[in-house]
């Protein structure tokens, strides 16, 4: 192997990149800002392979008891609003593209532009889990909690809840639990990390007030915007699974 | 202790010598200074005091149970009693000792200062790491104090969800968190070691070490957060009743199986893979040559923890899988055996004409060896699908997890903590009675477990506190075993103690290694380097440090 002689010492390398800034958020094991940066960004990538794992469990047990329950699914999915799901992709979509034009804000430098954005993001963000609530709060008025309150009556007799759909055998509108126990575990964890994010994001603003992320350090917010646009990636392949992919004219 | 022909230990003139002024141990005062330090060398002296506290719980259970099963009658403790004994001593043992052992505390140590990095990527995660782990371990004391959990460390459902009365949600939180801390030890170190290295540091001029903690923090990554959902699905199912593995709603408890070991297998290989990385560097330094085929070595390591993903329904052969696909899990976990025998045999080629001296590590090293190839072995009997349905479920797979975990691992530890003493503390530890520890802790393990295998062999099953008396004999002989096991793990926290004070001046480099840790003061700078190394040879390069050490070109710390 080629040895490797170093042209740099280390205080004329350290010297160069810090020539033209030097930042007080650079952290001293750092050789050089840009290998903080890229460190941080890398780790905030590794982060959300464990969320990708974390929610893997989950959709892998969807995709199990699709294929095993097939019409319990097909009818349960058809008591979730797609508009209400569509709509909430749409506030979801525009919160993400507020956070993407905040880390532009951010590396320009545009303070207002930047706390403007993120107040823009939080605001869309409690709209979606406005919605959620509402949607969850129906479910609870029709008894479609899994545990000891859940009602199949609306599988087993449709017609009498005003409902064109054929009626399931009990055994099969049994399993519409299995649905709903995926459907409150899948959005619930989702709209869990919704709301983390939102506590950060009250933190990154009050930040972004003081000036923190328009003088040169944009990390904090390009990672927050990371695991942002990934909490929006997980939902739309929530919403074509649970509100789509079973849905049929009746 | 000077430098004879039988021992390579090299100290510094001990009525001379002294620690350096200013290290690590000493740069700052107090204990707010460790409790919110930063310094990846604190926060694994953090993480090894926490985890040989949990050792020892842990190890408490172990003799109670063997002290239980001392006779054929279940005269000591009520069944469920002790079914409480083993579920803890499992999720103590597995989740706050074997998971952070090597990683937390000699990975936390070594990894950035084998790299030439001043830290690891984030301190300040690290750190989260640390008190993470604590309030998980809380968590799991409190399940403990508050009456136990009786569910095995496995969880398993409807057993889990719906027959047990017992803390089995307070200690699924608690393991919940500790799963992140051990996410955050792993992201930490893969981050380091991608972006940290020195100049020159070359991905194959790294430590075996490096490479196999590596391949362990992919596995802590990948693996935890499957664990970490499972264990939410059996939280929610207790507490307000969905239905995931619940049969009675349709729902299934082999999928509970699938989840859980796709994790727990691959952690198998979490908590031996850094300890291979500290067998490499054992064996290297004590028979002076470079690893034989370290290329072959380090690729062992990663493909383990890929294959390590991939078998994970061998544990599941006779819950009702199906039996082609239980064809293909056999065949893949006899594939993991290769790159473990890769291993083995290259560490056996390192010593072949290496000039081998027998210093406590060493001798934990050779330890390793033999218990790892035995339990190893006997993983395979486990794997053959006819063999497994005799043999599983009973206190021959005890027997072959204790060999791979215990025999393994805690030997590598045990081995890794006394090679590196000198370097974290600055002293030696004292070497006859080390020495004698380690041939304990052999002689103590082999007693213990060698009769479960004959025992599992001949029906005897786990998880049971009485057995027929024709086992007696055998199982008297398993009980001394761990009492003499449980002396050999007392006297190196003893000596070890002993020697913070007492111990010899180690100076830098005692034992001539060739790795950037034993290069620079012991104990370390808080900076690790004065200057960032620039690395211009390969990993065990003998010839470059009796070059350097002609030269005398020792500043570098």
């Amino acid at each position: 192997m080629i040895v490797d002689t170093h042209p740099h010492t280390h205080e004329t390398a350290h010297a160069e990149e810090h020539a033209h800034v030097a930042l007080p958020q650079h952290r001293h094991h750092f050789e050089t800002q840009e290998q903080q940066r890229e460190a941080g960004t890398f780790g905030m990538w590794l982060f959300l392979l464990t969320e990708i794992m974390f929610f893997g469990g989950l959709f892998f047990s969807y995709l199990l008891y699709r294929n095993w329950y097939y019409d319990a699914f097909v009818v349960a999915s058809n008591q979730l609003s797609v508009p209400l799901g569509g709509a909430n992709t749409a506030i979801l979509i525009t919160s993400g593209f507020c956070m993407a034009l905040g880390v532009w804000a951010a590396e320009v430098r545009k303070k207002g532009l930047l706390v403007l954005t993120l107040i823009l993001t939080m605001l869309f963000g409690i709209a979606f889990i406005g919605v959620k609530a509402d949607e969850y709060h129906e479910k609870w008025e029709k008894h479609h909690i899994p545990g000891d309150h859940f009602d199949v009556s609306e599988f087993v007799n449709p017609h009498a809840y005003g409902l064109k759909e054929e009626p399931l055998p009990p055994d099969q509108a049994a399993h519409t639990q299995i649905f709903f126990s995926l459907y409150f575990a899948m959005t619930g964890l989702h709209a869990l990390h919704m709301i983390i994010g939102l506590g950060i994001l009250v933190w990154l603003t009050i930040r972004a007030q003081r000036g923190d992320f328009t003088a040169g350090y944009v990390a904090p917010i390009e990672n927050f915007a990371l695991y942002w646009h990934f909490v929006d990636i997980v939902w739309l392949f929530l919403f074509p699974l649970l509100y789509l992919i079973n849905r049929h004219p009746v | 202790m000077s430098a004879t022909s039988s021992t390579i230990v090299n100290l510094p003139d001990q009525k001379t010598a002294r620690l350096p002024k200013r290290s690590y141990l000493n740069n700052e005062d107090g204990l707010l200074s460790w409790l919110l330090t930063g310094d990846h060398k604190r926060i694994a002296i953090m993480y090894l005091i926490s985890i040989t506290f949990f050792f020892f719980i842990g190890g408490a259970f172990a003799g109670l149970i063997r002290l239980e099963l001392l006779t054929p009658q279940p005269d000591l403790v009520a069944s469920d009693t002790y079914n409480k004994f083993f579920s803890m001593h499992g999720i103590i043992m597995v989740f706050l000792f074997l998971v952070p052992s090597v990683p937390a505390t000699l990975g936390n140590f070594l990894i950035p200062i084998m790299i030439g990095a001043k830290d690891l990527a984030f301190p300040k995660v690290n750190l989260l790491s640390w008190y993470l782990y604590w309030l998980g371990g809380l968590f799991t004391l409190a399940a403990l104090v508050l009456g136990g959990v009786d569910t095995g460390w496995t969880f398993t459902t409807p057993l889990s969800t719906h027959y047990l009365n017992t803390h089995v949600v307070t200690a699924a939180v608690g393991i919940f968190i500790i799963g992140f801390s051990s996410i955050f030890t792993g992201l930490n170190f893969i981050v380091t070691i991608h972006r940290m290295r020195a100049p020159g540091m070359t991905w194959f001029r790294m430590p075996l070490f490096i490479w196999s903690n590596y391949a362990a923090s992919l596995l802590m990554v990948l693996g935890t957060p499957v664990l970490a959902i499972t264990l939410v699905l059996v939280a929610l199912e207790r507490t307000i009743g969905i239905g995931v593995f619940d049969p009675t709603k349709g729902g299934d408890p082999l999928l509970f199986q699938h989840l859980f070991w796709f994790y727990s297998h691959p952690a198998v290989y979490i908590m031996i893979l850094p300890g291979m990385g500290v067998i490499s560097e054992v064996i290297s330094t004590f028979s002076r040559k470079r690893v034989f085929g370290y290329t072959a070595v380090a690729f062992s390591s990663v493909a383990i923890a890929l294959f390590g993903f991939f078998v994970w329904a061998h544990h599941m052969f006779i819950m009702g899988v199906s039996n082609y696909s239980a064809l293909v899990f056999s065949l893949l976990t006899m594939l993991v055996a290769v790159p473990s025998a890769i291993k083995i045999f290259n560490w056996a080629f390192t010593l072949q004409k290496g000039s081998i001296t027998f210093e406590t590590p060493m001798l934990y090293a050779f330890g390793f060896m033999g218990l790892f190839t035995i339990g190893g072995m006997t993983g395979v009997f486990l794997g053959a699908l006819g063999m497994d349905i005799h043999l599983t479920e009973t206190y021959f797979i005890v027997a072959h997890f204790h060999f791979v975990m215990v025999g393994g691992m805690l030997m590598a530890f045990l081995s890794g903590i006394h090679f590196w003493w000198p370097k974290m503390t600055g002293r030696m530890y004292p070497e006859s009675l080390s020495k004698l520890a380690a041939v304990t802790t052999f002689i103590g393990f082999n007693l213990t477990f060698l009769p479960q295998f004959i025992l599992g062999y001949l029906g005897m099953p786990r998880r049971y506190h009485a057995y027929p008396p024709e086992f007696q004999v055998l199982n008297v002989l398993s009980t001394a075993g761990a009492t003499v096991l449980g002396v050999g793990y007392m006297l190196p926290l003893l000596y070890l103690g002993w020697s913070l004070r007492y111990g010899a001046i180690a100076g830098n480099n005692p034992w001539q290694a060739t790795g950037l840790e034993w290069q620079i003061q012991s104990p370390p700078l808080t900076e690790n380097f004065i200057e960032v190394p620039i690395v211009d040879h390969e990993a065990y390069d003998y010839e470059w440090l009796a070059h350097k050490t002609e030269q005398e070109v020792t500043t570098v710390g």
